[in-house]
């Protein structure tokens, strides 16, 4: 199997079976906070998608030729944390300067990402996984595109959710989290698509 | 683990992080840099130089120009609305729920949310450029009646100001015992605006208001105070229409600029003003209004007491204000009315005078909110 195919299963099984939301329960925060609207939804996901895609791309080099070298993996929680945060902040700045449309689509979402623990949870799985960087690239885009599909997947169930009487005590997070539940459930299903993996 | 690991270690991690800090730094100094931008005001009225980078509100009020703002930028008074005609760029999901269509297409946006890039032309309203912050020292302070104080400023710096008879200004109060907040409070400019470098304000106390408290406990002659205007709308027209001016308390301020102005103008309009009290109590000014009398030929000062048994020795006029107006006002088809008082009594004149034959537009007024 050549690295570009095991790269695209990579990618697809990020999305469907190992989805890193709904399988691995990873950025939980914002997928509760934010899925009110399909639109703020979907800004969110594309943010999150360009930051885990680069994030993870820019930690395997760093891992890879900074930290190995040196025998210093077990650095590697800190030294991703300072990686993703400064990241982050200089692509809010490039947006802010080079592309104010872009800026405001994504721009009030990327400081809600930098501490975000999927994008965290995507760089130590890369690293566990043994994955080179091709594979890194599938997994971080696939990991992403899967966060975005189930948040703009729950932002569409909980804007039907306005026209259905939900118990007082369960309103907003409560059913949002029961909802989750039901859809790690349904991603279950997927399981079997691919052996492995 | 040997030393040499140990430093190694310290020396990447601690390496990392300063080429990271490193490069943000850069980037900021860089990439944030706008450089020097041109905001134009009311096309070519002003034209101010500054740095990119900030917000509109900041940028307008660094250069002394004051836009009301009650919430410090964050977007949720909507106080800073600013006609943006170009370089404003997209609009912001913070700003949508404040604007009305009309406002969307004309380019009306929160400044304090419109961030200056390039060039931007914006439109302000005339009175607004004029504002001004002041710093003055109270130079008499004088009981008008129990709960109404007149107060005289002394401009400090700027040593004057331009305003239109009718015009208010904000006093402002600082934290003091028993008050966490630092508020500005609207007062009509009560003074002869040909007094150069002096303005004065008719203060009535607020049971528990944080300024007229402030004002009537803590601030006394000598003191230095703050201030910032002039604002408003409520002014004479230019026309030789008779007037109608309705005030009560403290609404006695605009309408007493306003007779100062009549004055020294030499305006001969017939005038006449109906100044509602409850007991002769809450009379004030009197000889000032004999005075007006004497210096105008056509202008007449009728008080209104309403409750005259608690007013020994009254002969005036009794009842409510708009009772008087209804007595004496002949020639309500042709004239105009100015009011300032409460929101009741506003309300009430208003119904009064269209009642009388006054249309709407031709009856201005001050409300106190």
């Amino acid at each position: 199997m050549s690295e570009i195919t095991s790269a695209l299963i990579i990618c697809f099984s990020a999305i469907f079976t190992g989805n890193i939301l709904l399988t691995l329960f990873l950025g939980m925060c914002p997928f509760i906070a934010i899925s009110r609207e399909i639109k703020t939804a979907f800004g969110m996901g594309l943010a999150v998608i360009f930051v885990l895609t680069s994030t993870c791309i820019i930690d395997f080099l760093v891992y890879r030729y900074l930290l190995v070298p040196y025998d210093l993996e077990m650095l590697r929680f800190i030294v991703f944390i300072i990686v993703i945060a400064a990241f982050v902040q200089f692509v809010e700045m490039v947006l802010d300067r080079y592309s104010p449309t872009l800026y405001q689509a994504l721009g009030i979402f990327l400081p809600l990402i930098t501490v975000n623990c999927a994008i965290l949870g995507a760089s130590l799985f890369m690293v566990v996984r043994d994955y080179t960087l091709i594979q890194t690239v599938g997994w971080g885009f696939g990991a992403g595109l899967g966060w975005m599909l189930a948040i703009v997947s729950m932002a569409g169930l909980r804007s039907r959710l306005n026209a259905a009487r939900v118990p007082k005590a369960l309103q907003g997070p409560g059913i949002t989290l029961i909802i989750a539940g039901i859809m790690a459930l349904a991603f279950v299903g997927f399981t079997g698509v691919l052996a492995g993996r | 683990m040997d030393m040499a690991a140990i430093a190694v270690s310290i020396l990447i991690v601690g390496g990392l992080g300063a080429a990271l800090a490193l490069l943000l730094v850069v980037a900021e100094r860089y990439i944030l840099n706008y450089g020097e931008v041109t905001v134009d005001v009311n096309a070519g009225e002003r034209e101010l130089k500054l740095n990119g980078g900030t917000s509109l509100l900041e940028a307008l009020t660094s250069q002394k120009i004051f836009i009301p703002s009650a919430c410090g930028g964050r977007g949720t008074c909507a106080y800073c609305k600013v006609k943006v005609l170009d370089g404003a760029g997209p609009l912001t999901p913070t700003e949508g729920p404040y604007l009305s269509p009309e406002e969307l297409k004309e380019g009306v946006r929160l400044s304090c949310q419109v961030k200056v890039r390039t060039d931007i032309r914006v439109e302000i309203p005339r009175d607004l450029l004029a504002v001004q912050e002041y710093q003055a020292t109270v130079e008499r302070v004088r009981e008008l009646t129990y709960d109404i104080k007149e107060y005289r400023f002394r401009l400090d710096d700027p040593p004057d100001m331009d305003y239109i008879p009718g015009q208010y200004v904000q006093l402002f109060t600082p934290r003091y015992k028993g008050n966490k907040e630092e508020v500005y409070r609207a007062y009509s400019i009560s003074s002869d605006s040909q007094e150069k470098g002096v303005i004065e304000l008719i203060v009535r106390l607020v049971p528990g208001g944080i300024c007229t408290t402030y004002y009537f406990e803590h601030v006394n002659e000598g003191d230095r105070i703050r201030l910032n205007g002039p604002y408003g709308e409520f002014h004479l027209t230019d026309n030789d229409r008779p007037i109608i001016f309705i005030a009560g308390g403290s609404g006695m301020a605009p309408i007493k600029c306003m007779l100062h102005h009549m004055v020294n103008t030499q305006n001969a309009r017939p005038a006449i003003y109906f100044f509602g009290a409850n007991t002769t109590r809450d009379l004030f000014m009197l000889d000032d209004m004999k005075a007006f009398e004497a210096k105008l030929p056509n202008f007449r000062f009728v008080p209104v007491i309403a409750r005259p048994d608690e007013s020994p020795g009254w002969e005036g006029e009794t009842g409510l204000v708009t009772q008087a107006v209804e007595r004496h006002v002949t020639n309500a088809g042709e004239a105009e009315a100015y009011l300032c008082g409460s929101p009741g009594m506003i309300d009430a004149s208003i119904k009064v005078l269209e009642g009388l034959g006054l249309t709407a537009d031709r009856i201005f007024y001050d409300k106190f909110a």
